[in-house]
C-alpha cells in the first residue's frame, strides 16, 4: 500500500503518513461498521484522500497536488498488477546505488519490509536515534537528488537487479550469522529477506540471478535448527542432518534445477547449486566435494575475489587432503579476516601442528564479535589443549 | 526537469605529470561529449578552471571585504572544471556524469540544483 501511495504521490513521508492515518480510520471504524467487502482497496483509497488532504492543506506547489487529484480521480480501483508494479518500483529506489549501502538496507526494511525504526535499530545494533537520521536523511536524498521512482531502463536493470540483491543478502546474513555481540542468529531478518527474495522472484521471474538468491537463503535457512548447540556454533560437518528442514530443501532444489535448465550462471546461483550438493549429501563424507570444487571454480571465474578462494580451499580440504588446501590459504591476503585464521586453524589442528593451531584460533576469536562464533573457536581451542 | 552541477574533482600535483599528448585526446573526447550534450538538449553550461592557485578567497560579510589568495580549502584536491546539465533524474545525470567522467578522466560528483524557492 505504501508502493502504491509514493507512486500517486512521488513523496515517501506523504504515502507513509497517509498509510498510518488511514490505518487509525479503520481501527475506529471497522469494529463498529464492519470489514469492507475489499479491505486493501479500502486502506489505499482512504489513505489517498487522506494524502490529497494533507497537500491541499499544507499548500505545496499546484502541479504536486493537481498531478495527484488527477491520478486519484482515474483510479479509484486498483489492478493486482498495478500494486506489484509499485512494490517493485519501490525496492529499486530503495536500494539505489547513489544511496549508501547501509541506507540502502535500512529503507528496504523500513518500506517494504514494515519493520519499525526501533526494530531496525535494534537489528543492527545502532541507537534508534541514528537509525532515525540515517532514514530521513535517506529520503531526503531521494527526493532532493530525483532519484526516480521507477523500474530501471533495461541495459542499467542488470546491474540494479544485482545491487537489490546484494541488498537482501546482506539482510538475511546480518540475521544467519550477527555480527555483534547480542543474539548470534536473528530469525526476523532472514525471515524477511526470503519474504522479499519471494516477492522478488515474483515480480522478476525471468532473472535467474533472483531464483539463485532465494534458492540460497531456502537451503542456508533449511539448516538454522542444527547451527546451534548451546549457545555455541555448530559447522556443517557436525550437525545433526537430521534436524535439517526438509521442505525448505526440496523448494531450494527444485528452484536450483529450475536455474540449471535457464543456463545462466551467476553468483547467488553457484552458491545455492553448492548448498544443494551439501543438502543433498546424508554426511559430510558422502559429500560430492568434486562436484563443490567445480562450482567455486565457475565462481572464481566471475569472482576473483581473496574470500572465494578461500571457501574453495575449505573443499579442497575435503577433496586433496589438508596440506594442499594449507598451502593455498597461506597465500591469501586475509590476515584481518576471521574465518582466514579459523580456517588455517582447522586445517593446521588436522595436520597435527597443535600450537600452530592454537595460535591461529586465538587470531580468529580476537577478531569477531559474534558470541556463538567465540564459542565455537574457544571449544576447538581447548580440544586441542586437551590431546 | 532538473538541473545538476557535475563536478570534475582531482590532484592538481598529478595532473600535472599528464603528457601534452594525452592532454590533447582528453580536450577531443571533452569536446565530443559537449557536442553530445548539445545535441541531446542536456546542455546549460560548462567550463574548465584555471589552477586553484590563482584561486581568491573574499569574505564581505562585515565591513570592507577580507581577502584570502588561494583556494577555500587547504587541500590537495580541487575542482577543476564543471557541467551544469538538465536531466529528467538522477539516473539520467549519473549516465551523463559517468560519461563525462571518462572524457575529462576525472571524479565527477554529481549535485542537484534547488528548484524552485520552497513557498
Amino acid at each position: 500500500m505504501v508502493a502504491t501511495l509514493v507512486r500517486r504521490f512521488s513523496d515517501i513521508d506523504v504515502a507513509e503518513e497517509a498509510a498510518g492515518e488511514a490505518l487509525v480510520v479503520a481501527l475506529e471504524k471497522w469494529p463498529v461498521s464492519g470489514v469492507p467487502p475489499n479491505p486493501g482497496g479500502w486502506l489505499t483509497t482512504t489513505a489517498s484522500n487522506r494524502a490529497i488532504d494533507r497537500l491541499r492543506r499544507e499548500k505545496q506547489r499546484d502541479a504536486k497536488h493537481q498531478a495527484a487529484a488527477m491520478v486519484h480521480d482515474d483510479s479509484p480501483h486498483e489492478p493486482t498488477g498495478v500494486v506489484e508494479d509499485d512494490r517493485l518500483r519501490l525496492m529499486f529506489t530503495c536500494c539505489h546505488p547513489a544511496l549508501a549501502q547501509e541506507a540502502r538496507v535500512a529503507l528496504t526494511l523500513r518500506l517494504l519490509g514494515g519493520l519499525t525504526v526501533p526494530e531496525i535499530a535494534h537489528a543492527f545494533l545502532v541507537p534508534e536515534t541514528t537509525m532515525a537520521q540515517r532514514i530521513t536523511r535517506a529520503k531526503a536524498k531521494i527526493k532532493g537528488a530525483g532519484i526516480p521512482y521507477r523500474v530501471p531502463e533495461v541495459e542499467d536493470l542488470p546491474d540494479r537487479v544485482g545491487t537489490v540483491l546484494a541488498v537482501l543478502f546482506l539482510i538475511f546474513n546480518e540475521g544467519y550469522l550477527s555480527s555483534g555481540d547480542g543474539d548470534p542468529i536473528r530469525a526476523e531478518l532472514t525471515t524477511e529477506a526470503i519474504r522479499l527474495a519471494r516477492i522478488l522472484r515474483q515480480l522478476l521471474p525471468d532473472e535467474p540471478e533472483v531464483t539463485g538468491l532465494l534458492a540460497l537463503e531456502l537451503l542456508i535457512e533449511s539448516r538454522r535448527a542444527a547451527r546451534m548447540r548451546d549457545g555455541r556454533l555448530v559447522t556443517l560437518a557436525e550437525q545433526d542432518r537430521s534436524a535439517w528442514d526438509r521442505s525448505l530443501i526440496a523448494e531450494g532444489h527444485a528452484l536450483v534445477r529450475e536455474c540449471l535448465a535457464v543456463g545462466r550462471p551467476g553468483r547467488y546461483q553457484l552458491l545455492a547449486a553448492m548448498n544443494a550438493v551439501h543438502t543433498d549429501a546424508p554426511s559430510v563424507a558422502d559429500t560430492d566435494w568434486a562436484q563443490i570444487v567445480a562450482l567455486y571454480d565457475q565462481l572464481a571465474a566471475i569472482d576473483a575475489s581473496p574470500i572465494v578462494a578461500l571457501n574453495r580451499a575449505v573443499a579442497v580440504a575435503e577433496l586433496d587432503g589438508p596440506e594442499v588446501a594449507l598451502a593455498i590459504v597461506d597465500r591469501l591476503p586475509l590476515a584481518s579476516y576471521h574465518a582466514w585464521h579459523a580456517t588455517r586453524a582447522e586445517l593446521l589442528r588436522r595436520l597435527g601442528r597443535d600450537a600452530d593451531a592454537a595460535a591461529a584460533y586465538d587470531a580468529a576469536m580476537a577478531l569477531t564479535d559474534n558470541t556463538a562464533e567465540r564459542g565455537y573457536l574457544s571449544g576447538k581451542r581447548d580440544e586441542l589443549s586437551a590431546r | 526537469m532538473t538541473q545538476y552541477l557535475l563536478s570534475v574533482h582531482g590532484n592538481e600535483e598529478q595532473n600535472a605529470a599528464v603528457t601534452p599528448e594525452q592532454i590533447q585526446e582528453m580536450f577531443a573526447s571533452v569536446a565530443t561529449f559537449n557536442e553530445k550534450l548539445q545535441a541531446d538538449g542536456h546542455w546549460v553550461f560548462a567550463g574548465g578552471l584555471m589552477p586553484a592557485a590563482t584561486a581568491t578567497v573574499v569574505d564581505g560579510r562585515a565591513g570592507s571585504p577580507v581577502l584570502t589568495d588561494g583556494p577555500y580549502l587547504e587541500t590537495k584536491e580541487h575542482i577543476g572544471g564543471f557541467w551544469v546539465i538538465e536531466a529528467p533524474d538522477l539516473d539520467a545525470a549519473l549516465r551523463i556524469a559517468a560519461e563525462g567522467s571518462a572524457a575529462c578522466q576525472g571524479k565527477v560528483e554529481v549535485r542537484p540544483f534547488q528548484s524552485e524557492p520552497e513557498a
